[in-house]
């Protein structure tokens, strides 16, 4: 009963010289990790944790396995992009019997992205791509069976996209069965090597030119942060899965103790009995992902979606994995068995009076943030991350956390004093057992930090996609971008959209650009001077420059914003000559087509446009200047929407989609980005939610362990008179205390994680403080939920019963 | 241990010759030390002198063996104080107590009172000898204590014995 | 002995059962003021459940009980803990004291519970401590004292009160013959001294001995010995 509790006695010296016994053998280990299984499935205790146990290491096996599919499901993307895009070599001046034109037709319905490509063969035999069992022919198409559903159920988008659909794409030309795709025949492609007027690009084929950077650094970093803040967690509750029932196996294994089992032999018992849990999570965990798999074509992320058959693990890791695990459920096992002396008459734990030391602790954290500074300001642009060197600093800091958690539960524990008799015995026995008490809210810290320093990130790199493109959306909140031949359709174009249900104001002009007057004479044209032309009518001059008077026959100089070099200054001074038939390439083509700028023609400034770009260079009034006489223009259209027409964005990119082929439609306002960062925000919430659900099990099964240790002692203080509800916040401040430790840690860990991954992309510091506390009450709780879920089992502990049976 | 009221109690079962009733004590209580006959010849004598057992009818052919005895009513109330009356707890008392107990038994009397009656005298004694103990010197705690051990011994035996009463009694009138 | 003096504490027929076993099948007692009161009887006979029922921890299935004229089996269950924590102590066999909080704190807190503010209840529990000669392990925690010295700071939490009854469940129960008439010792000596009642479930004849009455119950019956004789 009274057994010493020093921390060093026992039998780590005295097991020492003991254990210098023959090695046991096979059959040995076989027997006794055997035995511990018997155990492990022997009575509705021993059933319920092995359940637990297995469940637990299910969740982790098949998120682990879904991890070891992650690289090779990135890899088949990679592929089948790359297999998928055309070959568009500008070495190939004329048509062959496998080319075609090509030209994308990319539009957006509803916030989804669908993709378009518009072919047109010039041979007997065309390339086709991959997933493609026959061209469509002109005025045809083929779709992705999720494009084939959406046009189905949306006559406005079918009005858009309206090629009769005459087959389906095959996964082989998928990335994912969500992802909307089609590819059409259009006979108005023409190529882009005849003088001006093409259109469309020649391919030889598909799939042999190099693959577009797909994935970008911040990608890179936001997989491996979901990856890291999901899987450590589940890997902590993994840890303390095995761990489950200790107490009662403790006890078992000194009965084994009496009965002449050794140290070694009662280990290895108690390893069998993890063992047998961790190989039933793994069956199980395995049978998770793999009926997950087939529910993969029903999830979408952020647009991506995959096939089941893409979801494949690599042999490697899947091997890796069914080894690991139980190795590791063994290797955990005995390792929290090595401060545990299993004496024949009861435990005795170790290190029981020996203060906690602080500084390997701060260790892990601290070399965590080191690995990941030499990457800080890395992570943009087209830059290369070292994806293990970053989920390695991760891993360390947040395994920090919960390393400094125990050091600190015990330092503030050991400083409560006073109080009522509830807040006395919650004290109390974190004094006596700060160690149990960390551990039970440590999974739980992980996941609250894991979820800020994520938060952080994901919500920094969102905002700057939002205001990077300064677009003003309350001026318009499309802009329509179309080649065009000839300058004089912008008007048509402009007065279409304005016939448009949902647009509200259109502004268009037509965009060119011209070069100096002797330009044709020149040996190089490389040094022929760049002058951007503009002609627009007043209205729509006023959103581009500050422009006080205009008439139809006005023309204004608009210096460029930054450094553009001095060819406006220099070559279109009012009264000069320029040319409007600008050398392309490396000769020049064609006759001059000369214009004077009128002499008193002001110089104004420049202003930013919806589309947050600074449109400069020579401006003029459509009768100071005769679009049709523009080479290659192209018209710029911003439309404002009428805010109370539902669709109406719908509605303008079907008027556009009539334009002709090289049409694009953005869309100004940032609600698109919006309504994705808050999928991925509910996500992560739902990822979050879903692992402190798992936790709060556990969190229960311990603390339904620890009440019953404790029925005997709650009778007693019953039978002194003790309230029920003296008991109940008892109980409460007990997970209470750690509960709010373990917050403020994740709170500091977190933001601190997410600092050091905000320096790696290159963003200022900042945290959303309501986000934060959001995710720290859903960890709360979490907590919370599960010590009221523990008060009827209380109640009924502390009926008198607990004084009857002995 | 009474034989007199021994060989009363049995004789409440009715009239017996003194062969048959020093074979009934034998068989009942005299385990290791049969009862001599002239014992019983001379017990009987003096119960039969003082009135508490007549004599019921002589078998011919004579001779004291022939004699059948009979309990009288003094002889029925004799027994009754007797099992009544616990004994002074002493050591080895554990005969007497069985045979009344038996006897009770075999009588239909209360064999449960007999029990809680001597129960509660022993513990009265303890009482006494444990309130002695608290006040006296360490020879005298040890004293008592001697004794108190012993009589906890008894106790425990009453308190078994009680506990297999029923069974004892389907021995006893099987 | 104390023949004259007010029945404390009355049970009339108590019947309980758990489940289908019947616990108390139409017990009695009466505890007077001061009195010890010894409860013997095998195991499972029901004299734990008794105790309970007196101590109002648990309500009989029928039957009465009263203490100072009121009907326990009539009150609330905070009533009833009140009550406990008032005027009532206990001592058990062993596992009744906290074992995170000291010695001291532990007998501190009965008094703690029915209101005395921290000081003044571990005032008063080092008093009882000294009484009960632990006064020197009062820092330190259950763990670390042996088992009769546990059991002697349990008999200071009983007391620390100044409770009416003490209700004792084989106190002795885990403890050697000397250390256990050491704690028998002085619980009686101490109720003695605070005129409390000591309601004694034994199954040990010795430490019934410090009684001054017994009642023995079997199969659920009780059977108050002085009335027997």
């Amino acid at each position: 009963m009274s057994a010493p509790h020093e921390p060093f006695a026992g039998s780590d010296t005295t097991s020492g010289a003991r254990d210098r016994e023959p090695q046991p053998d096979l059959r040995t280990w076989a027997r006794d990790l055997a035995l511990g299984a018997r155990f492990a499935v022997s009575g509705r205790e021993g059933w319920t944790r092995t359940a637990l146990t297995a469940v637990g290491v299910a969740m982790g096996v098949a998120l682990l396995l879904l991890a070891a599919a992650a690289p090779a499901m990135l890899h088949t993307r990679d592929r089948k992009e790359t297999d998928r895009t055309p070959s568009v070599t500008a070495t190939l001046q004329h048509p062959t019997p496998g080319s075609l034109l090509v030209a994308d037709a990319n539009t957006e319905y509803h916030g989804r992205d669908i993709t378009g490509v518009l072919l047109r063969p010039e041979g007997p035999a065309p390339e086709r791509p991959p997933g493609v069992e026959q061209l469509p022919g002109p005025g045809r198409m083929v779709v992705s069976p999720a494009l084939r559903k959406l046009l189905a159920a949306s006559p406005l988008l079918r009005e858009r996209i309206p090629y009769r659909i005459t087959g389906t794409i095959e996964p082989a030309g998928l990335l994912g069965p969500a992802e909307l795709y089609f590819y059409a025949g259009d006979s108005r492609l023409t190529a882009g090597d005849a003088d001006n007027g093409g259109n469309a690009d020649r391919a030889t084929g598909f799939g042999r030119g190099s693959s577009p950077e797909v994935l970008g650094p911040v990608f890179d970093l936001l997989l491996v942060m979901v990856l890291v803040v999901l899987l450590l967690p589940v890997a902590i509750f993994v840890g303390t899965a095995v761990r489950l029932g200790g107490e009662r196996r403790d006890r078992r294994l000194a009965a084994l103790r009496l009965v002449g089992a050794d140290i070694r032999t009662t280990r290895r018992i108690a390893a069998g009995e993890a063992l047998l849990g961790a190989l039933l999570g793994l069956a199980l965990g395995s049978l998770f992902f793999l009926v997950g798999r087939h529910l993969a074509p029903h999830v979408t992320i952020r647009d991506i979606s995959a096939y089941p058959s893409d979801l494949r693990p690599g042999t490697g890791l899947a091997v890796l994995i069914a080894v690991a695990v139980p190795a590791a459920s063994v290797a955990v096992t005995l390792l929290s068995l090595r401060g545990t002396v299993v004496e024949p008459l009861g435990v005795v734990r170790q290190g029981v009076g020996r203060p906690r030391r602080l500084w390997w602790r701060l260790l892990l954290p601290a070399v965590g943030l080191a690995l990941l500074a030499p990457l800080f300001g890395k992570a943009q642009g087209t830059g290369h991350i070292n994806q293990y060197q970053v989920a390695a600093g991760a891993v360390l800091m947040l395994f920090g956390v919960t390393a400094v958690l125990p050091w600190i539960v015990e330092a503030v524990v050991g400083r409560l004093r006073g109080g009522p008799v509830a807040w006395q015995l919650a004290t109390r026995r974190l004094q006596l057992s700060s160690n149990a008490a960390a551990r039970m809210v440590s999974g739980v810290t992980v996941a609250v930090a894991g979820a800020i320093a994520l938060q952080m990130l994901f919500q920094s790199v969102n905002g700057e996609f939002v205001t990077s493109t300064g677009a003003d959306v309350s001026r318009a909140q499309v802009h329509v971008s179309t080649r065009i031949t000839d300058g004089a359709q912008t008007a048509a174009d402009v007065r279409r959209l304005k016939a448009t249900r949902g647009a509200a104001e259109v502004f268009g002009y037509t965009q060119s650009e011209a070069t100096q007057g002797g330009a044709s004479k020149l040996k190089d044209t490389a040094d022929a001077a760049y002058l951007p032309v503009v002609v627009g009518d007043c209205a729509t001059l006023r959103q581009l420059a500050r422009i006080t008077r205009c008439t139809p026959t006005s023309t204004f100089v608009v210096p460029p914003p930054g450094d553009f070099g001095d060819d406006l200054a220099r070559y279109a001074r009012p009264g000069m000559r320029i040319d409007l038939n600008p050398p392309e390439g490396s000769g020049y083509t064609g006759t001059p087509r000369l214009w004077t700028v009128p002499a008193g023609t002001p110089t104004v400034a420049g202003r930013t446009d919806p589309a947050g770009d600074k449109e400069w260079g020579i401006f003029a009034a459509p009768q100071a200047l005769d679009a049709a006489r523009l080479r290659a223009p192209n018209a710029q259209i911003m439309v404002a929407l009428a805010p109370k027409q539902p669709d109406a964005i719908e509605y303008v990119r079907n008027t556009a989609a009539g334009f002709g082929i090289g049409t694009y439609v953005y869309e100004l306002s940032n609600t698109h980005a919006k309504s994705q960062y808050t999928q991925l925000r509910r996500g992560l919430f739902a990822g979050a939610t879903l692992t402190m659900a798992l936790i709060g099990a556990s969190l229960l099964v311990t603390m339904l362990e620890q009440l019953r240790e404790r029925r005997k002692l709650l009778a007693v203080l019953v039978a002194f008179g003790t309230k029920r509800s003296a008991l109940a916040w008892s109980v409460l401040w007990q997970t209470a205390v750690p509960v709010v430790l373990g917050l403020l840690l994740a709170v500091g860990g977190g933001t601190a994680l997410g600092a050091a991954l905000l320096a790696m992309v290159g963003h200022p510091f900042r945290t959303d403080w309501p986000e934060v506390g959001l995710l720290s009450l859903v960890g709360a709780g979490v907590v919370f939920a599960v010590t009221l879920v523990s008060l009827p089992p209380l109640w009924r502990m502390m009926r008198p019963d607990g004084l009857r049976t002995e | 241990m009474s034989i007199g009221h021994t060989l009363l109690g049995l004789l409440e079962s009715g009239p017996r010759h003194g062969y048959d009733l020093k074979r009934a004590f034998d068989e009942r209580f005299g385990h290791d030390r049969p009862l001599a006959y002239g014992q019983v010849y001379s017990t009987m004598a003096r119960l039969l002198k003082n009135g508490l057992v007549e004599v019921d009818g002589i078998e011919p052919g004579g001779g004291p063996e022939r004699k059948r005895y009979a309990i009288t009513d003094a002889g029925i109330t004799d027994v009754d104080a007797w099992l009544r009356q616990p004994e002074k707890p002493e050591p080895y008392l554990q005969t007497t107590l069985y045979t009344k107990v038996v006897l009770a038994l075999l009588t239909g009397r209360p064999a449960a009172d007999l029990l809680d009656t001597q129960r509660a005298e022993h513990l009265r004694l303890m009482r006494e000898l444990t309130r002695r103990k608290k006040s006296g010197d360490l020879a005298d705690q040890l004293i008592c204590d001697h004794a108190l051990f012993h009589l906890e011994a008894d106790l425990r035996w009453l308190e078994l014995t009680a506990a297999r009463l029923d069974q004892l009694a389907k021995a006893v009138t099987s | 002995m104390t023949a004259a003096a007010e029945p404390l504490l009355q049970a009339t027929a108590l019947r309980k059962s758990y489940g289908r076993t019947p616990a108390l099948d139409g017990a009695d007692l009466t505890v007077r003021a001061g009195e010890v009161v010894a409860v013997m009887g095998p195991s499972g006979s029901g004299k734990s459940t008794l105790l309970h029922c007196l101590a109002g921890i648990v309500q009989a299935d029928s039957g009465r009980v009263c203490y100072r004229g009121r009907d326990l089996t009539a009150m609330s269950d905070a009533e009833r803990s009140a009550l406990r924590r008032t005027d009532f102590g206990f001592v058990f066999q062993f596992g009744q004291l906290v074992p995170e909080l000291t010695c001291l704190e532990n007998v501190a807190m009965p008094a703690r519970l029915a209101g005395t503010r921290r000081r003044a209840a571990e005032a008063q529990a080092a008093e009882w401590l000294a009484r009960l000669e632990v006064g020197e392990i009062a820092g330190k925690r259950p763990g670390e004292v042996s088992g009769g010295q546990g059991q002697r700071v349990a008999v200071a939490r009983a007391l620390v009160g100044s409770p009416r009854v003490v209700f004792a469940d084989e106190p002795t129960g885990a403890l050697d013959s000397l250390n256990g008439e050491r704690v028998m010792r002085l619980l009686t000596d101490a109720a003695h001294d605070t005129g409390a009642a000591v309601v004694l479930v034994t199954h040990e004849p010795r430490v019934a001995a410090y009684s001054d009455r017994e009642i023995v119950v079997r199969d659920g019956k009780s059977r108050d010995l002085e009335q027997v004789s």
